[in-house]
């Protein structure tokens, strides 16, 4: 099979599930089960054929299919995967067995319905990552919502219906504003080349005015930091994630999140390069303050399950701390940071759910000592809480690390020559961050793991076989990042340097050149 | 062989896996073959790298892989052997082979006997790192990794909430070090493009110098080292630490790991050479933590607290002298404070080990005859650290002293003042501690006092060997050793007339020590007494520590607690921005009314609804191609 065709089959595998589903008997809950996973499981050795196949060496799009779908409007099904997508594609595909294994004994009501819509949204993020046309993009942005408000509606805890109200007026919100967005920007490229489209590379470097740039990026924006999330629009995930099943909350965290950073790194800034430069103060402040106010908020909960939603506000924040500062080694970190945050926040999120369902608490003060009760079950929560700390030889080192050296290493030469000293202050007020990381994440394994032992249910039972395969997975990848990340980087140094250029540089060819004082349309 | 570096460093960590992933199953024998075997292995092939290099003269090189590469910078793991990693590679895999040894006799009876010895091996390995590390990226895995393996066997008995919290506070007071650690790194990275030592000393020492302050970069890293030291101000953990096992105690706390500043300021000296205003910061803050730690240790009732602010105090005599430049010489002091330190630790393990468990020290006392072998290696170190003649530590200590008298670098009469008497300190309180534990009155109960017996050869052995260490080590001349790569500084010549005399002050110290102690807790120890109760203000701030750790909790702790929880947490996000949607909401919610009769609650119908409009929608879109 050629490259692109198995990419399409990657992508459409989920739907091809969703279809043999509804061939399978309602009740026939092992069956489901089984199905699914085969499905994700062949999804994923597909896409690691992919992923190998993916040539570091090349700049731009690899495995390209470009089809017409809505002639008039210019719109093309157009996917492919670059140095940009394609380790998020590849977390994608690696959560989704485990994703869907972890939920086998947490999930008994409507099976059928749930691996549906677990398939769904599985489709809908991974075309989300791969597209690259605006309208296609915009469509499975849109389509991710349905299947997440389902799973947290019907399968979650008991305010789930407030958090679904939350987490969708939110999200939706934003996207209305991203709508208006798009629409503007593909009838100014009309307007002003003549031309009808929505490709990615055709809006790239639009030379709109600045205050017309500030407004669109703004709106798109919006529509990424409240996904990512950045503080103040946050106040979603940590409801979605208290309410959310163990598997909503994995993909949320894991890979939904991530379509925030993304957005920015692949559209928010590129499509806006002089409103990117012009707006970096702001999104570098908001990057430090969610560091620092998604640890401190991390360090006064009591529900287990809101301590790692919290930190997940923090960690996204070096993600947008990274992408935000236009240096190689930052943008690289991000990179990496979002793949390890997907590992550890959704390793962190199955173990919750592994104890919850033994004890259907998330309290922490519920829990002690478990270190003494389930000390297989503490060995691998220790190494996952290490590891969203950043200890060296973890994957959570390697873009943190990174992170904060781009970080620095961007304004410390502003700094030297009298030029800016912000930058600086918030580089080392993000290297404090690491102090609080370590905080609230001990603060959470003393009290769960050490101490007197004791749990709401007794006699706990260790992890079974199926629990130690998914973690032994996580934690095997989030050594793999932290000790060997070369080759994985080298997949994403062509298209990190690209960006980099997309937004520093200033290219001859920007579309509206015929308008160099900025033709709006 | 080419990878002796690598296999110096990966012998412990495959014990960390062999006893990690199967210790529990494969038994007793097999933990303490693989958890003393690995590190005696290791502690050989040191001894083969060092040959080499005494051989070759030149550095060992060991380039293990490439961590990543981005644009033009390149970070990669590998190990560098010179003489002073290979001084500390020797150090850290000798004693720390003793200790494993040491262990098994300490540890029989432990339940988590495999854990122990995974964790212990776990410690070397990310020590080995440190030390051997040629970049400061990799010397900076195995500083973070030793605070790990530090964390795990500070609260090695877990179900003690104490033991875990003291734990806790020792990796977040290191990681507070830890963030100054970084940014000195990132600095160095931005100014001279490489995080590898030997080329950062390099730079520093070439024609130019990179365009950075280098004080500014010293000072920076000297706050990591303030961390894994235990300096003030971020000397809190270590008191605390010793809620460990003691042989930890004795590697970790004592030993090895807290040594890891000293190691890299003095592994950084090009930058320091360069950088007067940081040296001077970490001569003063060396003495002052040498001095306020002594006069802690001095009323300290606790066997291994008296010790742990001991060490603090004597790493603090470390910084004095690489503050005024005798880089050596600092290493010179950690290498004998290596021997007798860990000798006395082990020495008070014994002790309590023969006391099932007493710490206090005023139940103790006449323990001199029925342990005499940890009887007389305990006096043997308490004599080195004492800085008697001609044992080990008189020689490092006598250095330091006539170098912050002397050293053209920093040396000023002050420092050798104020070090003198820390001196004197010492001397008193170790010769008190051996007072009060060995001799006089036996203070235990009766039941205690039977069951009292000397310790088994494994430990005892170990005892005899540091104490052997502890007299002789002071003849070897690790300055000399190391001089050919850290120069020792030029001292003036007018003071010159002054070394001898200063020779006899600082023997006269050490024995004004031992009298002072004799005198006040010989006999009944009723002048002690009196002394403490004539001056109770003093004794209180004395032990309660001067109150650092109630400070901390009151200007850190607590605000920092009041500010997550009352303003961000329910001003900011419950009020300020739920309030502000929940409000926006109730007015849409009333534009809302008509539409909310087809929200039937029934979500099955929303599902279907959603993807009717969805087909709806790709199928209208289907007829537009």
């Amino acid at each position: 099979m050629s490259e692109p065709a198995m990419l399409n089959l990657v992508l459409f595998l989920p739907v091809l599930g969703m279809v043999m589903l509804l061939l399978v008997p309602r009740d026939a809950h092992g069956t489901v089960r089984g199905l699914a996973l085969a499905v994700m499981l062949l999804q994923l050795a597909l896409t690691v054929v992919l992923y190998q196949a993916f040539d570091p060496q090349v700049a731009g799009l690899q495995f390209e299919t470009r089809l017409p779908w809505i002639a008039d409007w210019g719109v093309y099904y157009h996917i492919g995967l670059d140095g940009l997508n394609v380790l998020l594609v590849l977390l994608t595909a690696f959560l989704g067995p485990l994703v869907v294994a972890g939920a086998f004994s947490a999930i008994d009501k409507d099976v059928k319905l749930f691996y549906a819509m677990v398939f769904l949204i599985q489709f809908a993020m991974l075309g989300t990552f791969v597209a690259q046309d605006l309208f296609l993009f915009y469509v499975f942005w849109e389509t991710m919502l349905i299947p997440m408000f389902l799973i947290i509606g019907i399968w979650g805890g008991e305010r789930r219906i407030y958090a679904t109200l939350k987490f969708v007026l939110y999200t939706a919100f934003g996207s209305i504003l991203m709508l208006a967005a798009v629409i503007y920007l593909v009838l100014s490229l009309q307007a002003t080349s003549g031309i009808t489209s929505f490709a990615f590379t055709d809006l790239y470097g639009s030379r709109l005015p600045l205050d017309i740039q500030v407004l669109l990026l703004g709106a798109f924006a919006l529509s990424f930091a409240i996904k990512v999330p950045v503080v103040p629009f946050h106040t979603w995930l940590p409801d979605a994630h208290v309410e959310a099943p163990t598997a909503g909350s994995v993909i949320l965290a894991g890979v939904l999140l991530k379509m925030g950073t993304y957005g920015f790194i692949k559209l928010g800034f590129p499509l806006f390069p002089d409103a990117a430069r012009a707006l970096t103060p702001a999104v570098m402040v908001l990057a430090v303050v969610s560091i620092v106010y998604g640890a401190c908020l991390a360090l006064v909960q009591d529900d287990i399950k809101k301590i790692i939603a919290y930190s997940s506000i923090s960690h996204l924040g070096y993600v947008m701390l990274g992408l935000a500062s236009f240096e190689l080694i930052g943008i690289q970190g991000a990179i990496i940071q979002m793949v390890s945050h997907g590992l550890t926040a959704g390793g962190l999120f199955l173990m919750v759910g592994m104890i919850y369902e033994r004890c259907h608490t998330r309290d922490l003060a519920a829990y002690g000592g478990l270190a003494r009760i389930l000390p297989v079950y503490s060995v691998f929560f220790m190494i996952l809480t290490l590891a969203a700390i950043g200890l060296p030889t973890t994957s959570g080192f390697t873009g943190e690390f990174l992170v904060l050296l781009g970080a620095f290493d961007a304004a410390w030469p502003q700094y030297a020559n009298g030029a800016a000293t912000w930058p600086l202050v918030l580089a080392c007020t993000a290297v404090l961050g690491v102090v609080l990381g370590a905080l609230y994440m001990l603060r959470l394994a003393q009290k769960f793991l050490f101490g007197e032992s004791r749990a709401p249910h007794a006699p706990l039972t260790d992890l079974n076989l199926r629990e130690k395969l998914i973690l032994v997975a996580i934690v095997a990848a989030v050594f793999v990042l932290g000790l060997f990340p070369d080759s994985f980087m080298q997949k994403t140094e062509l298209a990190a340097r690209e960006y980099q250029q997309q937004v520093l540089v200033e290219p001859e060819s920007r579309w509206v050149r015929a308008a160099p004082d900025g033709g709006s349309p | 062989m080419s990878n002796l570096l690598t296999l110096i460093v990966v012998l412990p960590l495959a014990g960390f896996l062999l006893n990690g992933l199967a210790g529990n199953r494969l038994g007793k024998a097999f933990v303490s073959a693989v958890g003393c075997g690995l590190p005696a292995l290791s502690f050989a092939a040191a001894v083969a790298a060092f040959r080499t290099l005494e051989a070759t003269g030149e550095p060992i090189v060991d380039v293990v892989f490439r961590w990543a590469l981005i644009g033009d910078s390149a970070f990669e793991v590998s190990f560098y052997l010179d003489r002073l990693s290979a001084v500390m590679t020797l150090i850290v895999t000798g004693v720390g082979s003793l200790i494993h040894v040491y262990s098994t006799g300490y540890m029989k009876d432990d339940a988590s006997y495999a854990r122990y010895f995974a964790y212990l091996n776990l410690f070397l390995f990310f020590m080995l790192s440190l030390v051997l590390g040629r970049s400061l990226l990799v010397l900076f895995v195995g500083w973070e990794g030793v605070g790990l393996a530090s964390y795990l066997l500070i609260g090695f008995w877990f179900e003690d909430p104490a033991k875990a919290q003291a734990g806790k506070k020792a990796f977040i007071t290191n990681r507070v070090g830890d963030a100054g650690f970084l940014l000195g790194m990132f600095l160095i990275y931005t100014a001279v493009g490489t995080l590898e030592m030997d080329r950062v000393n390099a730079a520093f020492m070439g024609p130019e110098l990179p365009a950075v302050s280098a004080s500014l970069v010293g000072i920076l890293l000297f706050i990591g080292a303030t961390g894994k030291s235990a300096q003030i101000p971020l000397h809190v953990w270590l008191p605390d630490a010793m809620a460990g096992p003691t042989p930890v105690s004795a590697l970790i706390h004592a030993a090895t790991m807290v040594t890891a500043g000293i190691y890299l300021v003095a592994r950084l000296s090009g930058v320091y050479l360069h950088a007067p205003e940081a040296s001077e910061v970490v001569a003063v803050i060396g003495i002052l933590t040498a001095f306020f730690a002594a006069t802690i240790a001095v009323v300290q009732t606790d066997i291994k607290k008296v010790l742990a602010y001991s060490t603090i105090s004597q790493l603090g005599f470390m910084f004095l002298a690489l503050g005024v430049g005798a880089y050596g010489v600092a290493v010179f002091h950690l290498y004998t404070h290596a021997f007798f330190k860990a000798c006395l630790f082990l020495g008070a393990g014994s002790v309590i080990h023969a006391l099932g468990g007493e710490q206090d020290i005023r139940r103790m006392g006449g323990l001199a005859k029925r342990i005499p072998v940890t009887f007389i290696t305990f006096a043997v170190a308490t004599a080195a650290i004492a800085g008697l003649p001609p044992l080990a530590g008189f020689f490092s200590k006598d250095e330091i002293l006539w170098f912050a008298f002397a050293s053209e670098a920093g040396g000023a009469p002050w420092l050798w003042a104020l070090a003198s008497l820390t001196a004197l300190l010492t001397a008193f309180y170790m010769f008190r501690l051996l007072w009060l534990t060995f001799f006089g009155q036996p203070r235990m109960d009766a039941e205690t006092a039977h069951h009292i017996h000397e310790s088994p050869w494994s430990m005892t052995g170990i005892l005899v060997v540091l104490a052997f260490l502890s007299t002789v080590g002071g003849f070897v001349s690790i300055p000399h050793f190391l001089e050919p790569m850290l120069p020792l500084p030029a001292t003036d010549e007018h003071l010159h007339h002054f070394e001898v005399p200063l020779i006899v002050v600082a023997v006269l110290i050490g024995l004004a020590g031992l009298a002072a102690a004799a005198w006040l807790y010989g006999g009944d120890a009723s002048r002690a007494a009196r002394l403490g109760a004539r001056f109770t203000g003093l004794h209180r701030l004395l032990s309660g520590k001067y109150y650092v750790d109630e400070l901390y909790e009151a200007v850190l702790g607590r605000p920092l607690w009041w500010i997550s929880d009352r303003i961000f947490l329910r001003l900011g996000d419950r009020a300020l921005i739920d309030g502000t949607l929940h409000g926006l909401a109730g007015v849409a919610r009333l534009g809302a009314a008509a539409l909310a009769r087809i929200q039937t609650g029934n979500l099955h119908l929303y599902v279907w609804l959603a993807l009717i409009g969805i087909f709806a929608l790709l199928w209208w879109s289907f007829g537009h191609v």
